[in-house]
Formats: C-alpha cells, structure tokens, sequence
C-alpha cells in the first residue's frame, strides 16, 4: 500500500467511524419513538381523551377511564405559563437588541443564560416556597408560573438574536421618517423578525410542555377535571411518571398512549417551528 | 435642543412647522423603556429568587456544618442524619460517566455532519439528533423503567458480568434500577445537547483553514487534526461542560432508574441517588433539618451547574460560535440609545 493509499484509507476509516457514531445516535430515538409508537397505538382508545381517570376502575376491566383531565390541565398550566412568558420574554429581547448594550443589558444577558442553565426541579422547589406555600397548595396557577419562568430566558434570548438579525437600514429608513422608538421597533423590526420570534416561542412551548419536574410540586396532581387555577391540577407529564411506577399494565397502556400524543405534539411544535423559518433562510 | 428652540420661538411665532428633533419627550419612547427593562429586570429577579429560595431553605446548613455535612455518607430523615455524599458522589459519577460515553458518539455526529455527510442529509440528520433533546425527559424515564432495566436486569447486566465481572464495577447482582441505567439515559440526553453545540463550533472554523490544509495536500482527516480541531478546541470543550451542567440536573429519567438509594457502591449495577433526584424525591413532604439538607444540596446543585454554564459561556466565546445554543455577543452600534 503506498502513502498516499494508506492515508486515504485512513480518511475513509475516519468517515466511516462518524457515520457509524450518527448511526448509534439515531438508533436509540428509533427505538425510543417505535417503542412509544406501537405502545401508544395499542393504548390508544377514545376514552383516553374524552374520560378522566377512574381509580377504582383500574384494573376492573373494561371502564378503565382516561387522562382527559391531564391534557386539559397540561393545556391550562400551558397556556397560563405562554401569557406570562411570551410577552415578559419578547419584552426582555426587545430591550437586549434595541436598549441592552448597557450594564444591565449584560446583566439581563447573563442572567438569562444562567437561568437557562438551572436544573427545572430547582426552579420547582423555587416556585413552591414562593406559591405554593402561600397558596396553601399546588395549583394550577403555580405550574404555570414555573413554566413560564423556564420560557423566559429561552423566549428572551432567541427573540434577541432574532432582532438582531433585522438590517439597521431598516431601523435607520423607520427614524429618518420621523417615527418614534417604539413605533420603529414595534411596527418594523419586531414586524419583521416576527417568523423568527414565533419560531422561539414553539420551540419554547415545546420543551415546557414535555416538562415533569418543575411541575411535581407546583401543579401536584389530581383525578379530575380541572376547574379553578387554585386547585391542584394534573398533566400529562405527572401522570405519566406516576403511571409509569405503578405495576398496571392497564395504566401503562393509557401511559404510553399519552406519552405518544405528547411527543406527536411536541415533535409537530418543532417542525411547524422549522417550517416558519426555512423560507426565510433558503432565501 | 432646548435652548435651541426656546431662543427661536420668539423670533419665530409660526415655527410649528419646523422639526423638533428633542426625542427625549416622547412619552412612547419612555414607556418603551420603563416597559422593556422591567421584562429584562425580571429575568435576573427570577434568577435571584432561585439563588436566594434555596439560600434561605438551606437554613444556612453549609455555613454551620459544612465539611461534615458535605463529607457523611449516612442520608437519615428519620434519625436527623443528614449527609450529602451518597448524592454527590451519585450526582458526579453519572454525569461524568455519561459525558465521557457521549462525547466520542456526539463528537462522530457533528465532524459527519459538517464535514463528511452529503449536503442533501445534513438537514434531516441534523434534525433527526435534535429530535433527541425534543423527546420529554419523563418519556425517556417511562422507556427506561419498561425497556432498558428489564434488559439490563435480564441480558445487559449479567453479560457484563460475565465479561468483565473482573472489575468491581461489574460485579454484584443485575438489579437493572441502578447506576447503569442512570448513565446510560444521562448519556442519551446529553448526546444533543453536545452534538448540536459542537457542530456550532465546527461550522464556525473559518473555510480559508480547510481549505489552506486541503491545498497543501491534507486528507479530510488529516485537516480535521491539524486545523480543525486546533481551532476548535475551546469551543469543543465548552459544549462538553455545557452537556455536563445539563446531566447534572437531568431529574425525571433518572429518577425513574436509578433505584433512589443513597449508598455509595462499587458496583455500576447498585441502586443510588443524585442531588436532583433526592429533592424530586422528598421536597415536598420535607420540613425541619430535612428540609434545610434538601435545599442545601440544591444549592449545591445550583452552584455546579452555574458554574459549568459560565465556563462554557466563556470558551465559547474565545472560539465566537456562531448559533443558537450559545448565541455570540455581537457588538452592535445601537442606533436606539
């Protein structure tokens, strides 16, 4: 074998051994993904979404109830944590782009990037002694503010680098017509960035809806239908960790058919996240 | 601007016409302002309120008796003992064996993915191994309680066993819940993180060095060692200590595997416990001297993985990443002060 063969060889080992390590990545999440598509096709049943869950019909047969109350409660403690996080979040961004090249702006910046960082069961434990000790119990109310804690800095820091993306021609034309600040970040730059923003927010939405932790203390659980902010409320995530543990396969069953829907929902929010912003980038 | 318009406004009744560049009136601008700050305010509230929530639970535990409640491996609700070994020592070991399994495979995708993987699949491979990171962490430990620990209990475990029951950390009963199982999701979920960051960085090394090294003849592997890499190097290591910070907190799956006793063992097969699986574990009915210990290790925890993420913040820097995960400081003349 010549040098030159002997290198080339070498490269191509190279190559193979990196096509070999995608290969050992993808493996698992097809055995993951296929692993929760069969269960949760064969769990699958129209009384997962349309009952609640029937404790002492577990095990009993055929009315074995769903976790209809689950995903109502993961859409309520959602969509309380998006009012909280997606304006806080875009506001922070709006003032790291246009006002934040300041100390604060820093400040804001790091600490943005640390909270990003922290363990969500620490953010949790936060929430509980600030809420839900005052509350006198986990809530609704409190699961949402855990979660939009966590939307905030990932909200804050894409909405930034979004905005920071938008042309300065584009700021200098919105001045020199005369338009106020406000008016050129709000009706220009922010108008423009707004695919990128939105794509920040999915992806935000995405990784709290998937998130158990952060909600064991603060959201608790229950066994039906929410029906105030005040009152202990389940989701998706904490039932499947406490379906999970339980020795019944009927429970498994109904969690592994969660579990589906929940990924299918989670993977959906990052492609139509992707999908917004393909045409901008390939242009 | 001022002085200028109030010397003019005499001399010139009917000047309403001319411009008024004083844009430190504008009450819109003002609120934008007051208004803006008060969202980035808050961010660095939230962080504070986790740093100071966990300080005041701790009951200044750290302070009283560190170095014996930092260094006893008795964890004894029940009988007052408190000892934050079992979860240290449980905490570190995962995450620092699973960090070492993913760095080499998550290393493999991103040099295939900016370096060898034709164009067409760099796309959809790429977003393939994020999908990775998408996947709930409680779906992961859901997957692991009904598929990895009966297969490490049944096959995985005992074949180990039998090759190289030799090593202590193979020895001992194939109980499946355990350091094994913990690692080996730990190290599923931080493959991801390393991997997108990583391809980040290598993306980031300037075309000119490729392509200098290729015209004075190098392989593709050959400019990987000699200019890639070299360049790289920093940014590299900052997505392995980022991909560390995240196994450290890592709460659910690992509950769900780990078995959730605090011993120290030998054997990677044992049951064991980390700091954010013992809170996730006993927080919420904790009160007293069991509390002050759990907040402490979260305090602990706080402390690592903060410090993790700021030295990763800082390498990547050195290397300027271009990307989402660490996105750069781009210094910015702002046309809006």
């Amino acid at each position: 074998m010549s040098p030159y063969a002997r290198r080339l060889f070498k490269d191509r080992l190279v190559a193979a051994a990196c096509l070999g390590a995608a290969l050992l990545a993808v493996a698992p999440l097809v055995a993951v993904l296929g692993h929760i598509a069969v269960q949760g096709v064969s769990g699958m049943s129209l009384a997962l979404v349309a009952d609640v869950a029937r404790p002492d019909a577990i095990d009993g047969g055929a009315a074995t109830g769903g976790l209809a109350h689950a995903f109502a409660g993961t859409g309520l403690i959602v969509g309380i944590a998006c009012l909280l996080g997606v304006p806080l979040g875009v506001a922070a961004g709006v003032y790291l782009a246009e006002l934040g090249d300041g100390r604060l702006g820093q400040a804001v910046r790091f600490s943005a990037d640390v909270l990003a960082g922290v363990p969500s069961i620490l953010i949790g434990v936060t929430v509980y002694a600030l809420v839900v000790i005052p509350m006198r119990g986990p809530s609704a109310l409190a699961g949402g503010i855990a979660l939009g804690i966590m939307m905030l800095p990932t909200v804050a820091r894409t909405t930034e680098a979004l905005l920071r993306l938008v042309p300065d021609s584009l700021r200098e034309a919105s001045l020199a017509l005369g338009m106020p600040k406000w008016r050129a970040v709000a009706r220009v730059v922010l108008r423009t960035a707004a695919p990128g923003v939105a794509t920040g927010v999915l992806v935000a939405i995405a990784r709290v809806a998937g998130e158990t932790a952060a909600l064991l203390f603060t959201a608790g659980d229950s066994n039906a239908m929410p029906e105030s902010l005040t009152e202990p409320t389940a989701s998706v995530t904490v039932k499947i960790y406490e379906y999970a543990l339980s020795p019944s396969p009927v429970r498994h069953a109904q969690a592994w058919a969660a579990a589906l829907v929940l990924v299918a929902v989670i993977l959906l929010l990052n492609i139509t996240a992707r999908a917004i912003v393909r045409p901008r980038a390939s242009r | 601007m001022a002085t200028a318009s109030s010397n003019d406004d005499p001399a010139a009744p009917g000047a309403e016409a001319a411009p008024r560049f004083d844009r430190e009136v504008n009450v819109g601008d003002i609120v934008f302002r007051a208004v803006t700050a008060f969202a980035g305010v808050l961010v660095i509230l939230a962080l504070a309120l986790v740093v100071v929530d966990l300080g005041a639970a701790s009951g200044r535990t750290l302070v009283r008796d560190g170095a014996s409640f930092l260094g006893a491996r008795a964890w004894d609700p029940v009988h007052g003992l408190f000892g934050a070994l079992p979860f240290l020592y449980g905490s570190v070991v995962t995450s620092i064996a699973a960090v070492v399994g993913a760095v080499p495979i998550a290393f493999g995708i991103a040099v295939y993915l900016t370096e060898y993987a034709p164009l067409w699949l760099r796309g959809p491979l790429g977003f393939l191994v994020e999908l990775l990171a998408a996947v709930p962490s409680v779906v992961y430990g859901f997957w692991g309680v009904l598929v990895l620990v009966p297969w490490l209990r049944t096959t995985g475990e005992p074949a180990l066993a039998s090759a190289l029951g030799f090593l202590p950390i193979f020895q001992g009963p194939p109980v499946g819940n355990g350091m094994l199982a913990a690692v080996l999701i730990i190290g599923l979920m931080v493959l991801p993180t390393i991997s997108s960051v990583s391809r980040e960085v290598l993306s980031a090394v300037p075309l000119a060095l490729r392509e200098g090294a290729q015209a004075l003849g190098a392989t593709r592997s050959e400019m990987l060692r000699a200019v890639v890499f070299p360049y790289a190097r920093s940014g590299l290591a900052g997505a392995v200590l980022l991909g560390t910070g995240r196994a450290l907190g890592e709460t659910m799956a690992v509950t769900m595997v780990i078995g959730n006793r605090p011993t120290i063992a030998a054997s990677a097969f044992a049951p064991a416990s980390t700091m954010a699986t013992v809170i996730a574990n006993q927080y919420d009915e904790a009160s007293g001297a069991h509390l002050e210990a759990l907040a402490t290790l979260g305090l602990l925890l706080l402390a690592l993985t903060v410090a993790l993420n700021v030295a990763a913040r800082l390498l990547a820097v050195r290397t300027r990443t271009a990307g989402s995960a660490l996105p750069p400081r781009a210094p910015r003349a702002s046309l809006l002060p």
